[in-house]
Protein backbone atom coordinates (compact mmCIF):
# COMPACT_ATOMS: atom_id res chain seq x y z
CA UNK A 1 0.00 0.00 0.00
CA UNK A 2 1.35 3.44 -0.87
CA UNK A 3 2.46 6.15 1.55
CA UNK A 4 -0.37 8.30 0.30
CA UNK A 5 -3.08 5.97 1.46
CA UNK A 6 -1.47 5.72 4.90
CA UNK A 7 -1.45 9.46 5.19
CA UNK A 8 -5.09 9.75 4.16
CA UNK A 9 -6.05 6.88 6.35
CA UNK A 10 -4.88 8.69 9.45
CA UNK A 11 -7.99 10.84 9.16
CA UNK A 12 -10.25 7.79 9.34
CA UNK A 13 -12.71 7.79 12.24
CA UNK A 14 -11.57 5.94 15.34
CA UNK A 15 -12.26 2.24 15.18
CA UNK A 16 -12.10 2.14 11.40
CA UNK A 17 -8.32 2.41 11.22
CA UNK A 18 -6.47 0.00 9.01
CA UNK A 19 -3.34 -0.18 11.18
CA UNK A 20 -1.83 -3.63 11.95
CA UNK A 21 -4.34 -5.52 14.03
CA UNK A 22 -7.25 -4.48 11.87
CA UNK A 23 -7.65 -8.03 10.61
CA UNK A 24 -7.90 -9.14 14.24
CA UNK A 25 -10.66 -6.59 14.65
CA UNK A 26 -12.37 -8.00 11.54
CA UNK A 27 -12.03 -11.54 12.88
CA UNK A 28 -13.46 -10.47 16.22
CA UNK A 29 -16.28 -8.68 14.50
CA UNK A 30 -16.99 -11.71 12.36
CA UNK A 31 -17.00 -14.04 15.35
CA UNK A 32 -19.47 -11.76 17.08
CA UNK A 33 -21.62 -11.81 13.95
CA UNK A 34 -21.44 -15.60 13.72
CA UNK A 35 -22.46 -15.88 17.36
CA UNK A 36 -25.36 -13.56 16.69
CA UNK A 37 -26.38 -15.06 13.38
CA UNK A 38 -28.46 -17.84 14.92
CA UNK A 39 -30.31 -15.30 17.03
CA UNK A 40 -30.89 -13.16 13.95
CA UNK A 41 -32.19 -16.12 11.96
CA UNK A 42 -34.47 -17.09 14.82
CA UNK A 43 -35.90 -13.61 14.79
CA UNK A 44 -36.23 -13.54 11.01
CA UNK A 45 -38.07 -16.87 11.22
CA UNK A 46 -40.75 -15.09 13.20
CA UNK A 47 -41.16 -12.13 10.84
CA UNK A 48 -40.66 -13.83 7.47
CA UNK A 49 -43.85 -14.10 5.41
CA UNK A 50 -45.44 -17.42 6.34
CA UNK A 51 -46.11 -18.82 2.89
CA UNK A 52 -42.88 -17.79 1.22
CA UNK A 53 -43.73 -19.48 -2.08
CA UNK A 54 -47.02 -17.60 -2.38
CA UNK A 55 -45.40 -14.37 -1.20
CA UNK A 56 -42.60 -14.57 -3.77
CA UNK A 57 -44.98 -15.55 -6.56
CA UNK A 58 -47.42 -12.74 -5.87
CA UNK A 59 -44.76 -10.03 -5.63
CA UNK A 60 -45.38 -8.63 -9.11
CA UNK A 61 -44.52 -5.04 -10.00
CA UNK A 62 -45.12 -2.82 -12.95
CA UNK A 63 -41.97 -1.44 -14.55
CA UNK A 64 -40.88 2.03 -13.55
CA UNK A 65 -38.02 4.32 -14.41
CA UNK B 1 -16.73 21.80 -4.87
CA UNK B 2 -15.57 18.62 -3.08
CA UNK B 3 -18.55 16.51 -1.95
CA UNK B 4 -20.60 19.70 -1.55
CA UNK B 5 -23.00 20.54 -4.35
CA UNK B 6 -26.75 20.63 -4.94
CA UNK B 7 -28.02 17.03 -5.01
CA UNK B 8 -31.02 14.85 -4.29
CA UNK B 9 -32.43 11.32 -4.46
CA UNK B 10 -35.73 10.12 -5.97
CA UNK B 11 -36.97 6.65 -5.05
CA UNK B 12 -39.79 4.62 -6.55
CA UNK B 13 -41.04 2.10 -4.01
CA UNK B 14 -42.32 -1.37 -4.86
CA UNK B 15 -45.99 -1.67 -3.87
CA UNK B 16 -48.05 -4.78 -3.20
CA UNK B 17 -51.37 -5.78 -1.66
CA UNK B 18 -50.90 -9.34 -0.37
CA UNK B 19 -53.73 -11.62 -1.42
CA UNK B 20 -54.76 -9.24 -4.22
CA UNK B 21 -52.08 -9.69 -6.87
CA UNK B 22 -54.26 -8.31 -9.66
CA UNK B 23 -55.06 -5.01 -7.96
CA UNK B 24 -54.18 -2.04 -10.15
CA UNK B 25 -50.79 -0.71 -9.03
CA UNK B 26 -51.50 2.83 -10.16
CA UNK B 27 -54.68 2.94 -8.10
CA UNK B 28 -52.92 1.49 -5.06
CA UNK B 29 -50.01 3.93 -5.41
CA UNK B 30 -52.47 6.81 -5.66
CA UNK B 31 -54.17 5.58 -2.50
CA UNK B 32 -50.80 5.58 -0.69
CA UNK B 33 -49.93 9.13 -1.71
CA UNK B 34 -53.41 10.54 -1.14
CA UNK B 35 -53.76 8.89 2.27
CA UNK B 36 -50.62 10.67 3.42
CA UNK B 37 -51.43 13.96 1.73
CA UNK B 38 -54.89 13.96 3.27
CA UNK B 39 -53.47 13.58 6.76
CA UNK B 40 -50.50 15.96 6.69
CA UNK B 41 -52.12 18.61 4.55
CA UNK B 42 -55.41 18.47 6.41
CA UNK B 43 -55.09 22.16 7.25
CA UNK B 44 -54.68 23.24 3.66
CA UNK B 45 -57.75 24.60 1.92
CA UNK B 46 -56.98 22.60 -1.17
CA UNK B 47 -54.02 20.38 -1.76
CA UNK B 48 -51.19 22.29 -3.44
CA UNK B 49 -50.59 20.71 -6.82
CA UNK B 50 -47.34 20.25 -8.64
CA UNK B 51 -46.51 23.10 -11.01
CA UNK B 52 -45.34 21.53 -14.28
CA UNK B 53 -44.52 24.74 -16.14
CA UNK B 54 -40.77 24.22 -16.27
CA UNK B 55 -40.63 20.46 -16.85
CA UNK B 56 -39.24 19.07 -20.08
CA UNK B 57 -38.40 15.38 -19.68
CA UNK B 58 -37.51 14.94 -23.35
CA UNK B 59 -34.66 17.42 -23.34
CA UNK B 60 -31.36 15.71 -23.96
CA UNK B 61 -28.05 16.77 -22.42
CA UNK B 62 -26.36 16.15 -25.75
CA UNK B 63 -28.19 19.17 -27.10
CA UNK B 64 -31.29 18.04 -28.98
CA UNK B 65 -34.95 17.47 -28.09
CA UNK B 66 -36.74 14.21 -28.80
CA UNK B 67 -40.06 14.72 -30.48
CA UNK B 68 -43.17 13.50 -28.71
CA UNK B 69 -44.07 11.27 -31.64
CA UNK B 70 -40.83 9.34 -31.17
CA UNK B 71 -41.21 9.01 -27.43
CA UNK B 72 -42.67 5.99 -25.70
CA UNK B 73 -45.73 7.01 -23.63
CA UNK B 74 -43.99 5.85 -20.44
CA UNK B 75 -41.38 8.60 -20.95
CA UNK B 76 -43.94 11.36 -20.65
CA UNK B 77 -44.12 12.44 -17.05
CA UNK B 78 -45.29 16.02 -17.37
CA UNK B 79 -48.83 15.24 -18.46
CA UNK B 80 -50.74 15.58 -15.25
CA UNK B 81 -53.21 12.74 -15.63
CA UNK B 82 -54.80 13.34 -12.28
CA UNK B 83 -52.38 11.23 -10.31
CA UNK B 84 -51.51 12.23 -6.79
CA UNK B 85 -48.64 14.68 -6.64
CA UNK B 86 -47.95 16.80 -3.58
CA UNK B 87 -45.28 18.92 -1.95
CA UNK B 88 -44.38 18.39 1.69
CA UNK B 89 -43.28 20.89 4.30
CA UNK B 90 -39.76 19.42 4.22
CA UNK B 91 -39.55 20.54 0.59
CA UNK B 92 -39.87 17.01 -0.81
CA UNK B 93 -42.21 15.80 -3.54
CA UNK B 94 -44.46 12.77 -2.94
CA UNK B 95 -46.24 11.43 -6.00
CA UNK B 96 -47.16 8.54 -8.25
CA UNK B 97 -44.79 7.77 -11.07
CA UNK B 98 -45.23 4.81 -13.41
CA UNK B 99 -47.42 2.82 -11.01
CA UNK B 100 -45.13 3.34 -8.00
CA UNK B 101 -45.30 5.78 -5.11
CA UNK B 102 -42.22 7.96 -5.34
CA UNK B 103 -40.49 10.29 -2.91
CA UNK B 104 -38.00 12.90 -4.11
CA UNK B 105 -35.88 14.44 -1.40
CA UNK B 106 -35.67 18.21 -1.23
CA UNK B 107 -32.52 19.67 -2.74
CA UNK B 108 -29.63 19.33 -0.28
CA UNK B 109 -26.02 20.50 -0.43
CA UNK B 110 -24.12 17.42 0.75
CA UNK B 111 -24.28 13.59 0.97
CA UNK B 112 -24.98 13.49 4.71
CA UNK B 113 -28.10 15.61 4.29
CA UNK B 114 -29.12 13.46 1.31
CA UNK B 115 -29.06 10.41 3.59
CA UNK B 116 -31.12 12.21 6.24
CA UNK B 117 -33.86 13.42 3.88
CA UNK B 118 -33.89 10.04 2.12
CA UNK B 119 -34.48 8.41 5.52
CA UNK B 120 -37.22 10.94 6.09
CA UNK B 121 -38.76 9.71 2.84
CA UNK B 122 -38.79 6.16 4.15
CA UNK B 123 -40.55 7.42 7.25
CA UNK B 124 -43.10 9.22 5.06
CA UNK B 125 -43.68 6.02 3.10
CA UNK B 126 -44.07 3.99 6.30
CA UNK B 127 -46.76 6.35 7.51
CA UNK B 128 -48.37 6.49 4.06
CA UNK B 129 -48.57 2.71 3.84
CA UNK B 130 -50.01 2.51 7.35
CA UNK B 131 -52.69 5.08 6.51
CA UNK B 132 -53.47 3.45 3.14
CA UNK B 133 -53.82 0.08 4.86
CA UNK B 134 -56.31 1.56 7.33
CA UNK B 135 -58.66 2.78 4.63
CA UNK B 136 -58.14 -0.24 2.39
CA UNK B 137 -59.60 -3.72 2.81
CA UNK B 138 -56.11 -5.23 2.84
CA UNK B 139 -52.64 -4.14 3.93
CA UNK B 140 -50.69 -2.06 1.42
CA UNK B 141 -46.98 -2.89 1.66
CA UNK B 142 -44.05 -0.90 0.32
CA UNK B 143 -40.55 -2.07 -0.58
CA UNK B 144 -37.39 -0.04 -1.05
CA UNK B 145 -35.96 -2.24 -3.78
CA UNK B 146 -35.63 -2.14 -7.56
CA UNK B 147 -37.04 -5.31 -9.06
CA UNK B 148 -39.75 -7.95 -8.61
CA UNK B 149 -37.41 -10.58 -10.09
CA UNK B 150 -39.96 -11.16 -12.83
CA UNK B 151 -38.76 -8.66 -15.39
CA UNK B 152 -39.86 -5.32 -13.92
CA UNK B 153 -37.49 -2.71 -12.53
CA UNK B 154 -38.10 0.67 -10.91
CA UNK B 155 -35.53 3.24 -9.99
CA UNK B 156 -33.67 5.07 -7.30
CA UNK B 157 -32.20 8.07 -9.09
CA UNK B 158 -29.55 10.47 -7.93
CA UNK B 159 -29.41 14.05 -9.16
CA UNK B 160 -26.38 16.31 -9.12
CA UNK B 161 -26.25 19.91 -10.26
CA UNK B 162 -23.23 20.49 -12.50
CA UNK B 163 -21.59 23.30 -14.38
CA UNK B 164 -23.07 23.63 -17.86
CA UNK B 165 -19.59 24.27 -19.27
CA UNK B 166 -18.29 20.77 -18.48
CA UNK B 167 -18.16 18.73 -21.72
CA UNK B 168 -20.64 15.88 -21.61
CA UNK B 169 -18.07 13.53 -23.18
CA UNK B 170 -15.88 13.96 -20.06
CA UNK B 171 -18.79 12.94 -17.87
CA UNK B 172 -19.35 9.80 -19.95
CA UNK B 173 -15.65 8.89 -20.09
CA UNK B 174 -15.20 9.08 -16.33
CA UNK B 175 -18.48 8.17 -14.79
CA UNK B 176 -18.88 5.00 -16.87
CA UNK B 177 -15.99 3.09 -15.26
CA UNK B 178 -16.87 4.60 -11.89
CA UNK B 179 -20.53 3.50 -12.06
CA UNK B 180 -19.62 -0.01 -13.25
CA UNK B 181 -17.26 -0.54 -10.33
CA UNK B 182 -18.98 1.36 -7.49
CA UNK B 183 -21.44 -1.55 -7.34
CA UNK B 184 -19.01 -3.25 -4.94
CA UNK B 185 -20.27 -0.95 -2.18
CA UNK B 186 -23.55 0.43 -3.58
CA UNK B 187 -25.11 -2.93 -4.54
CA UNK B 188 -28.23 -3.80 -2.56
CA UNK B 189 -27.92 -7.52 -3.42
CA UNK B 190 -30.25 -9.61 -5.52
CA UNK B 191 -31.06 -13.31 -5.62
CA UNK B 192 -31.58 -13.82 -9.35
CA UNK B 193 -29.65 -13.15 -12.53
CA UNK B 194 -31.18 -11.84 -15.74
CA UNK B 195 -33.99 -9.29 -15.95
CA UNK B 196 -36.57 -11.90 -14.97
CA UNK B 197 -34.28 -13.35 -12.31
CA UNK B 198 -34.65 -16.78 -13.81
CA UNK B 199 -31.13 -17.90 -12.87
CA UNK B 200 -31.18 -18.29 -9.09
CA UNK B 201 -27.76 -16.99 -8.30
CA UNK B 202 -26.80 -14.12 -5.99
CA UNK B 203 -25.45 -10.87 -7.43
CA UNK B 204 -24.29 -7.50 -6.07
CA UNK B 205 -26.84 -5.23 -7.71
CA UNK B 206 -30.61 -5.03 -8.05
CA UNK B 207 -30.35 -2.86 -11.15
CA UNK B 208 -27.31 -3.99 -13.18
CA UNK B 209 -29.11 -6.49 -15.42
CA UNK B 210 -31.59 -3.83 -16.55
CA UNK B 211 -28.94 -1.74 -18.27
CA UNK B 212 -28.61 -2.34 -21.97
CA UNK B 213 -26.87 0.65 -23.55
CA UNK B 214 -24.00 3.01 -22.69
CA UNK B 215 -25.57 6.45 -23.17
CA UNK B 216 -29.15 7.54 -23.80
CA UNK B 217 -32.24 9.47 -22.80
CA UNK B 218 -34.54 6.61 -21.81
CA UNK B 219 -35.20 5.61 -18.21
CA UNK B 220 -37.95 2.99 -18.62
CA UNK B 221 -36.61 0.89 -21.49
CA UNK B 222 -33.19 0.25 -23.05
CA UNK B 223 -31.77 1.83 -19.91
CA UNK B 224 -28.42 3.60 -20.37
CA UNK B 225 -25.51 3.60 -17.91
CA UNK B 226 -25.22 7.35 -18.49
CA UNK B 227 -28.60 9.02 -18.73
CA UNK B 228 -28.74 12.18 -20.80
CA UNK B 229 -31.96 13.69 -19.47
CA UNK B 230 -31.26 17.36 -19.01
CA UNK B 231 -33.84 19.31 -17.04
CA UNK B 232 -31.76 21.43 -14.70
CA UNK B 233 -34.77 22.95 -12.87
CA UNK B 234 -32.40 25.91 -12.70
CA UNK B 235 -30.79 28.40 -15.09
CA UNK B 236 -29.93 26.17 -18.09
CA UNK B 237 -27.17 28.55 -19.19
CA UNK B 238 -25.27 27.87 -15.99
CA UNK B 239 -26.34 24.42 -14.91
CA UNK B 240 -27.00 20.90 -16.01
CA UNK B 241 -28.67 18.37 -13.74
CA UNK B 242 -26.94 15.03 -14.01
CA UNK B 243 -29.63 12.37 -13.68
CA UNK B 244 -28.06 9.12 -12.48
CA UNK B 245 -30.25 6.07 -12.94
CA UNK B 246 -27.84 3.15 -12.41
CA UNK B 247 -28.02 3.08 -8.62
CA UNK B 248 -29.76 0.60 -6.34
CA UNK B 249 -32.12 1.80 -3.63
CA UNK B 250 -30.05 1.33 -0.49
CA UNK B 251 -31.33 0.45 2.96
CA UNK B 252 -27.92 1.06 4.54
CA UNK B 253 -27.21 4.70 5.39
CA UNK B 254 -23.49 4.18 4.83
CA UNK B 255 -24.13 2.82 1.33
CA UNK B 256 -26.29 5.83 0.41
CA UNK B 257 -23.73 8.20 1.94
CA UNK B 258 -20.80 6.69 0.04
CA UNK B 259 -22.83 6.41 -3.17
CA UNK B 260 -23.55 10.15 -3.16
CA UNK B 261 -20.23 11.19 -1.63
CA UNK B 262 -17.94 9.33 -4.01
CA UNK B 263 -20.03 10.32 -7.04
CA UNK B 264 -19.88 13.98 -5.99
CA UNK B 265 -16.09 13.71 -5.67
CA UNK B 266 -15.88 12.22 -9.16
CA UNK B 267 -17.94 15.11 -10.53
CA UNK B 268 -15.71 17.61 -8.79
CA UNK B 269 -12.62 16.06 -10.41
CA UNK B 270 -14.32 15.96 -13.82
CA UNK B 271 -15.39 19.61 -13.60
CA UNK B 272 -11.89 20.68 -12.64
CA UNK B 273 -10.36 18.70 -15.51
CA UNK B 274 -8.24 16.76 -13.02
CA UNK B 275 -8.70 13.41 -14.77
CA UNK B 276 -7.33 14.42 -18.17
CA UNK B 277 -4.73 11.94 -19.35
CA UNK B 278 -6.11 9.01 -17.36
CA UNK B 279 -8.09 6.23 -18.95
CA UNK B 280 -10.15 3.55 -17.21
CA UNK B 281 -12.85 3.13 -19.86
CA UNK B 282 -13.75 -0.56 -20.34
CA UNK B 283 -13.94 -1.97 -23.86
CA UNK B 284 -17.48 -3.30 -23.25
CA UNK B 285 -19.19 -1.22 -20.54
CA UNK B 286 -22.59 -2.90 -20.49
CA UNK B 287 -21.17 -6.41 -20.41
CA UNK B 288 -18.70 -5.41 -17.68
CA UNK B 289 -21.45 -3.84 -15.61
CA UNK B 290 -23.27 -7.17 -15.57
CA UNK B 291 -20.08 -9.21 -15.01
CA UNK B 292 -19.00 -7.12 -12.01
CA UNK B 293 -22.42 -7.52 -10.43
CA UNK B 294 -22.53 -11.26 -11.08
CA UNK B 295 -19.24 -12.05 -9.33
CA UNK B 296 -19.70 -11.88 -5.56
CA UNK B 297 -16.08 -12.98 -5.04
CA UNK B 298 -15.17 -9.56 -6.56
CA UNK B 299 -12.59 -11.39 -8.68
CA UNK B 300 -13.90 -10.43 -12.12
CA UNK B 301 -11.32 -8.57 -14.19
CA UNK B 302 -12.50 -5.79 -16.48
CA UNK B 303 -10.80 -5.28 -19.83
CA UNK B 304 -9.61 -1.71 -19.97
CA UNK B 305 -7.58 -0.56 -22.89
CA UNK B 306 -4.99 -3.33 -22.66
CA UNK B 307 -5.13 -3.67 -18.87
CA UNK B 308 -7.12 -6.08 -16.76
CA UNK B 309 -8.28 -4.79 -13.37
CA UNK B 310 -10.85 -5.92 -10.83
CA UNK B 311 -13.62 -3.53 -9.82
CA UNK B 312 -11.82 -2.99 -6.51
CA UNK B 313 -8.60 -2.11 -8.32
CA UNK B 314 -10.42 0.41 -10.52
CA UNK B 315 -12.00 1.90 -7.39
CA UNK B 316 -8.59 2.00 -5.71
CA UNK B 317 -7.14 3.96 -8.65
CA UNK B 318 -10.06 6.38 -8.52
CA UNK B 319 -9.65 6.76 -4.77
CA UNK B 320 -5.94 7.50 -5.20
CA UNK B 321 -6.74 10.15 -7.81
CA UNK B 322 -9.41 11.63 -5.54
CA UNK B 323 -7.11 11.81 -2.55
CA UNK B 324 -4.36 13.42 -4.67
CA UNK B 325 -6.91 15.85 -6.05
CA UNK B 326 -8.12 16.85 -2.59
CA UNK B 327 -4.61 17.10 -1.17
CA UNK B 328 -3.48 19.32 -4.06
CA UNK B 329 -6.54 21.47 -4.15
CA UNK B 330 -7.31 21.95 -0.45
CA UNK B 331 -4.47 20.42 1.56
CA UNK B 332 -5.17 20.87 5.26
CA UNK B 333 -8.13 23.10 4.45
CA UNK B 334 -10.12 20.10 3.23
CA UNK B 335 -13.62 20.24 4.71
CA UNK B 336 -14.73 17.69 7.28
CA UNK B 337 -17.30 15.84 5.17
CA UNK B 338 -15.10 15.44 2.09
CA UNK B 339 -12.33 14.16 4.31
CA UNK B 340 -14.78 11.72 5.92
CA UNK B 341 -16.00 10.43 2.54
CA UNK B 342 -12.40 9.88 1.40
CA UNK B 343 -11.51 8.03 4.61
CA UNK B 344 -14.60 5.83 4.57
CA UNK B 345 -14.24 5.07 0.85
CA UNK B 346 -10.66 3.97 1.53
CA UNK B 347 -11.66 1.92 4.56
CA UNK B 348 -14.49 0.20 2.67
CA UNK B 349 -12.20 -0.74 -0.23
CA UNK B 350 -9.62 -2.13 2.18
CA UNK B 351 -12.12 -4.28 3.98
CA UNK B 352 -13.72 -5.48 0.75
CA UNK B 353 -10.25 -6.49 -0.46
CA UNK B 354 -9.62 -8.54 2.68
CA UNK B 355 -13.05 -10.05 3.15
CA UNK B 356 -16.39 -8.58 2.07
CA UNK B 357 -18.02 -10.04 5.20
CA UNK B 358 -16.07 -7.41 7.16
CA UNK B 359 -18.54 -4.90 5.65
CA UNK B 360 -21.64 -6.74 6.85
CA UNK B 361 -22.82 -3.78 8.93
CA UNK B 362 -22.46 -1.20 6.15
CA UNK B 363 -23.01 -2.73 2.70
CA UNK B 364 -26.46 -3.99 1.74
CA UNK B 365 -25.41 -6.83 -0.55
CA UNK B 366 -23.11 -8.19 2.16
CA UNK B 367 -25.70 -7.87 4.94
CA UNK B 368 -28.29 -9.68 2.82
CA UNK B 369 -25.81 -12.36 1.76
CA UNK B 370 -24.92 -13.03 5.40
CA UNK B 371 -28.58 -13.80 6.15
CA UNK B 372 -28.92 -16.00 3.06
CA UNK B 373 -25.70 -17.87 3.89
CA UNK B 374 -26.92 -18.28 7.45
CA UNK B 375 -30.14 -19.88 6.25
CA UNK B 376 -28.34 -22.09 3.77
CA UNK B 377 -25.98 -23.35 6.47
CA UNK B 378 -28.58 -23.78 9.19
CA UNK B 379 -31.37 -25.34 7.13
CA UNK B 380 -29.38 -26.83 4.25
CA UNK B 381 -31.30 -24.75 1.69
CA UNK B 382 -30.47 -24.52 -2.01
CA UNK B 383 -30.48 -21.19 -3.83
CA UNK B 384 -33.86 -22.09 -5.33
CA UNK B 385 -35.57 -22.27 -1.93
CA UNK B 386 -38.56 -19.95 -1.78
CA UNK B 387 -37.55 -18.89 1.70
CA UNK B 388 -34.32 -17.42 0.35
CA UNK B 389 -36.20 -15.53 -2.35
CA UNK B 390 -38.54 -14.24 0.35
CA UNK B 391 -35.51 -13.01 2.34
CA UNK B 392 -34.29 -11.15 -0.76
CA UNK B 393 -37.61 -9.29 -1.03
CA UNK B 394 -38.31 -8.83 2.64
CA UNK B 395 -34.91 -7.27 3.26
CA UNK B 396 -36.45 -4.18 1.62
CA UNK B 397 -39.88 -4.28 3.33
CA UNK B 398 -39.99 -0.84 4.97
CA UNK B 399 -42.09 -1.87 7.99
CA UNK B 400 -39.95 -1.53 11.13
CA UNK B 401 -41.28 -4.80 12.58
CA UNK B 402 -41.11 -6.90 9.41
CA UNK B 403 -38.36 -5.48 7.19
CA UNK B 404 -35.14 -7.44 7.57
CA UNK B 405 -32.84 -4.43 7.13
CA UNK B 406 -34.91 -2.67 9.80
CA UNK B 407 -34.52 -5.67 12.12
CA UNK B 408 -30.74 -5.63 11.56
CA UNK B 409 -30.68 -1.92 12.39
CA UNK B 410 -32.64 -2.53 15.55
CA UNK B 411 -29.99 -5.02 16.64
CA UNK B 412 -27.18 -2.64 15.72
CA UNK B 413 -26.13 -4.99 12.92
CA UNK B 414 -26.66 -2.37 10.25
CA UNK B 415 -25.14 1.01 11.07
CA UNK B 416 -27.43 4.03 11.21
CA UNK B 417 -26.19 7.57 10.72
CA UNK B 418 -29.15 9.36 12.31
CA UNK B 419 -31.37 8.70 15.29
CA UNK B 420 -35.17 8.59 15.21
CA UNK B 421 -35.55 12.16 16.44
CA UNK B 422 -33.33 13.57 13.67
CA UNK B 423 -35.28 11.63 11.05
CA UNK B 424 -38.62 12.74 12.50
CA UNK B 425 -37.55 16.36 12.28
CA UNK B 426 -36.49 15.93 8.64
CA UNK B 427 -39.94 14.54 7.84
CA UNK B 428 -41.37 17.99 8.58
CA UNK B 429 -38.50 20.45 8.22
CA UNK B 430 -36.68 21.42 5.02
CA UNK B 431 -32.91 21.70 4.75
CA UNK B 432 -31.94 25.28 5.60
CA UNK B 433 -29.36 25.83 2.88
CA UNK B 434 -31.24 25.46 -0.43
CA UNK B 435 -34.40 26.86 -2.04
CA UNK B 436 -36.23 23.87 -0.50
CA UNK B 437 -36.31 26.04 2.62
CA UNK B 438 -38.47 28.67 0.92
CA UNK B 439 -40.73 26.00 -0.62
CA UNK B 440 -41.21 24.00 2.58
CA UNK B 441 -41.59 27.02 4.85
CA UNK B 442 -44.08 28.67 2.48
CA UNK B 443 -46.20 25.55 2.68
CA UNK B 444 -45.87 25.27 6.46
CA UNK B 445 -46.58 28.94 7.19
CA UNK B 446 -49.23 29.66 4.55
CA UNK B 447 -50.88 26.29 3.83
CA UNK B 448 -54.09 27.92 2.57
CA UNK B 449 -52.33 30.15 0.11
CA UNK B 450 -49.96 27.80 -1.72
CA UNK B 451 -51.79 26.70 -4.87
CA UNK B 452 -48.89 24.84 -6.45
CA UNK B 453 -45.15 24.44 -6.28
CA UNK B 454 -42.32 22.75 -8.11
CA UNK B 455 -38.55 22.63 -7.87
CA UNK B 456 -38.28 26.09 -9.37
CA UNK B 457 -41.45 27.87 -8.32
CA UNK B 458 -43.99 28.46 -5.58
CA UNK B 459 -47.42 29.61 -6.77
CA UNK B 460 -49.58 31.60 -4.34
CA UNK B 461 -53.32 32.06 -4.48
CA UNK B 462 -54.01 35.23 -2.54
CA UNK B 463 -57.60 35.80 -1.41
CA UNK B 464 -59.11 38.73 -3.29
CA UNK B 465 -56.45 38.68 -6.01
CA UNK B 466 -57.64 37.92 -9.55
CA UNK B 467 -54.45 36.09 -10.59
CA UNK B 468 -52.19 33.44 -9.12
CA UNK B 469 -48.79 34.78 -8.15
CA UNK B 470 -45.85 32.64 -9.28
CA UNK B 471 -42.61 33.15 -7.38
CA UNK B 472 -39.75 31.69 -9.40
CA UNK B 473 -37.00 29.94 -7.46
CA UNK B 474 -34.64 29.25 -10.33
CA UNK B 475 -31.44 29.43 -8.29
CA UNK B 476 -31.17 26.37 -6.00
CA UNK B 477 -28.71 28.05 -3.66
CA UNK B 478 -31.09 30.96 -2.91
CA UNK B 479 -34.27 31.00 -0.83
CA UNK B 480 -32.27 29.59 2.08
CA UNK B 481 -32.90 30.19 5.76
CA UNK B 482 -30.24 32.86 5.68
CA UNK B 483 -31.87 34.59 2.72
CA UNK B 484 -35.55 34.48 3.61
CA UNK B 485 -36.19 33.52 7.23
CA UNK B 486 -36.34 37.12 8.36
CA UNK B 487 -38.61 38.03 5.49
CA UNK B 488 -40.95 35.12 6.25
CA UNK B 489 -40.96 36.02 9.95
CA UNK B 490 -42.05 39.52 9.05
CA UNK B 491 -44.97 38.34 6.89
CA UNK B 492 -47.97 37.10 8.84
CA UNK B 493 -49.85 36.18 5.69
CA UNK B 494 -49.01 35.08 2.16
CA UNK B 495 -50.48 38.37 0.96
CA UNK B 496 -47.84 40.20 3.03
CA UNK B 497 -45.15 37.95 1.56
CA UNK B 498 -46.22 38.48 -2.03
CA UNK B 499 -46.42 42.23 -1.42
CA UNK B 500 -42.97 42.23 0.16
CA UNK B 501 -41.51 40.19 -2.70
CA UNK B 502 -43.11 42.60 -5.16
CA UNK B 503 -41.14 45.40 -3.53
CA UNK B 504 -37.88 43.49 -3.53
CA UNK B 505 -35.77 43.41 -6.66
CA UNK B 506 -34.46 39.84 -6.20
CA UNK B 507 -36.77 36.84 -6.16
CA UNK B 508 -36.61 34.28 -3.37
Amino acid sequence: MSEQSHVERSSAPAGQDDAPGASAVDAERKAAIDADVDAILDEIDTVLEENSEEFVKSFVQKGGQ
Amino acid sequence: MSVHRIMGIETEYGVTVPGHPTRNAMVTSTLVVNAYAHQVLAGARSRPRWDYDEESPLRDARGFDMSRAEADPSQLTDDDIGLANVILTNGARLYVDHAHPEYSTPEVTNPRDAVLWDRAGMEVMREASRLASEISDAPVLLYKNNTDNKGASYGCHENYLMRRSTPFADIVRWLTPFFITRQVFTGAGRLGVGQDGRQLQYQLSQRADFFEVEVGLETTLKRPIINTRDEPHADPERYRRLHVIVGDANLSDTATYLKLGTTALMLSMIEDGFLAGHDLMPAHPVREMHAVSHDVTLGHQLELNGRRLTALQVQRELWLLASKYCAGRWGHQLDEQTSDVLARWDDMLNRLERDPMACVAEIDWVAKLAILDGYRARDGLDWNAHRLQAVDLQYADIRPDRGLAARLEERGRLVRMFDDEQVRRAVHEPPGDTRAYFRGESLRRYPDAVAAASWDSVVFDIPGQPHLMRVPTLEPTRGTRQHVEQLLDSCATAADLVAALGNTPASA
